[in-house]
């Protein structure tokens, strides 16, 4: 039976290729045939996930919660010393210097990843902004995200740490970090539907051995895994799935 | 990097009253009687430490209230060590400002498995103290709560002086009730 491979739409274009080139090792180690998909945003990734055309996912934490609570789907792995921390930009030029500054009103650019949104409102609560006090514009990707900010048509922007740090030296210098996460815990976790339960120990074996091979340092830093991955067990994903949950407005 | 350490907890360890080495500057004594009984005399300052920006401070428990998991920021933020933290009834960093009311408010909603999410004034080591907002949800493994996740993170400041006012007016009327009980 072929599986089916979704890759997470906020993996970085610069990126995709290394994770086409993991689906076919993955199905050479696996012994069976699948297909890999770029979903072009996280809507269209949560529909082909309700739709059951998902089999194996690199699922935000957000998502993890959903895809675990709800569909049976079993933890893999998850990279090692890597979390998924957010940050909230503002105009490098603009009024707001600090969480202080930040008006009783706040319109905002974001992509549609539940994760990031969820974690910079919580940033924003200190500031007194709960969620009716924030006007969200999605948009398809952290570039656009970028532009809206540094254009003024937003005040601030939301941001997945990662994909700031991969905006160009000149982008970022138009933009002024205003606060960031510090969670340590939430991060990616590969998931597998539970009709495939039986190659959840395979994959962690295929995957452990790329951790250990020092040839693969390239591969797996363009994965998002740059110090490899480790086993993600049930305690774990539960204990996330715990924290998410906690976090929701 | 800072990560959460799941542990198995230690026996049950009561508390103790605390004492004026331990604390920074000069205490006012509080008797603070618990919901199973025991009661302990804190020492409490008015020195506030700041929550750390952008942190969440993370525990769970069991369901006797006893920690059996933290975080760093929640060990730096109470002042005590993790050995000490872990074992501990979580009422270990309940500050006297706070309404009893407030605390059978939280038991008697996630006793009944639903979320509860509230400011808190949470006492700590040296006696002084630090505001959260909280939240904690049961923790809830193969349909059964084996007890509870608590996460604290950053309130605002009008949220907190609302709550300070709040929870005066709650304390002087629990107060009134108990001088009117024979």
């Amino acid at each position: 039976m072929r599986y089916r491979f979704a890759i997470s739409p906020d993996v970085h274009a610069r990126d995709l290729p290394t994770w086409f080139v993991l689906n076919t090792r993955l199905q050479r180690a696996l012994g069976r045939p699948g297909r890999a998909t770029v979903h072009d945003d996280f809507g269209a990734l949560h529909r082909a996930c309700a739709a059951g055309e998902v089999d194996l996912v690199y699922a935000n934490a957000a998502d993890t919660v959903e895809l675990v609570r709800e569909h049976g789907f079993l933890p893999v792995v998850r990279p090692r010393e890597v979390a998924d921390e957010a940050v909230v930009v503002v105009s490098a030029t603009g009024p707001v210097t600090e969480l202080d500054d930040v008006p009783d009103r706040l319109t905002v650019a974001a992509t549609d990843a539940p994760d990031v949104e969820r974690i910079c409102r919580i940033l924003l609560e200190p500031a007194d902004l709960d969620a009716g006090a924030i006007d969200l514009t999605v948009l398809r990707n952290y570039v656009l995200v970028a532009k809206a900010v540094i254009t003024g048509q937003v005040e601030a922007g939301f941001f997945l740490r990662r994909a700031h740090d991969n905006l160009s030296a000149t982008t970022r210098g138009m933009l002024r970090p205003l606060i960031s996460s510090r969670i340590h815990v939430v991060s990616h976790c590969l998931l597998l539907a539970p009709g495939l339960a039986e190659l959840r120990e395979p994959l962690r074996d295929f995957l452990h051995t790329l951790s250990r091979d020092p040839a693969e340092q390239s591969t797996l830093a363009e994965l998002g895994a740059p110090h490899g991955w480790q086993p993600a067990n049930e305690d774990d994903v539960e204990f996330m799935v715990d924290l998410m949950d906690a976090l929701k407005q | 990097m800072t990560t959460s350490i799941p542990a198995a907890a230690p026996p049950h360890r009561p508390l103790r009253d605390m004492t004026t080495e331990e604390i920074v500057g000069t205490g006012r004594p509080h008797r603070l009687t618990y919901h199973d009984g025991t009661s302990r005399t804190v020492l409490v300052t008015d020195l506030e430490t700041s929550f750390p920006t952008g942190e969440l401070i993370v525990s769970q428990t069991d369901t006797d209230g006893v920690i059996t998991m933290c975080n760093e920021a929640f060990v730096l933020m109470s002042g005590w060590s993790r050995a000490e933290l872990l074992g501990s009834p979580h009422a270990i960093l309940r500050h006297p400002d706070m309404p009893r009311a407030a605390f059978a408010d939280l038991w008697a909603t996630v006793g009944s498995g639903r979320r509860w999410s509230g400011y808190v004034k949470n006492l700590r080591r040296d006696g002084g103290f630090y505001w959260v907002y909280a939240t904690v949800i049961p923790k809830i493994r193969a349909g059964v709560i084996l007890g509870h996740t608590s996460v604290r993170r950053q309130p605002s400041r009008r949220r907190v002086e609302a709550a300070e006012a709040l929870y005066a007016t709650m304390r002087s009327e629990e107060n009134d009730a108990s001088r009117v009980q024979p």
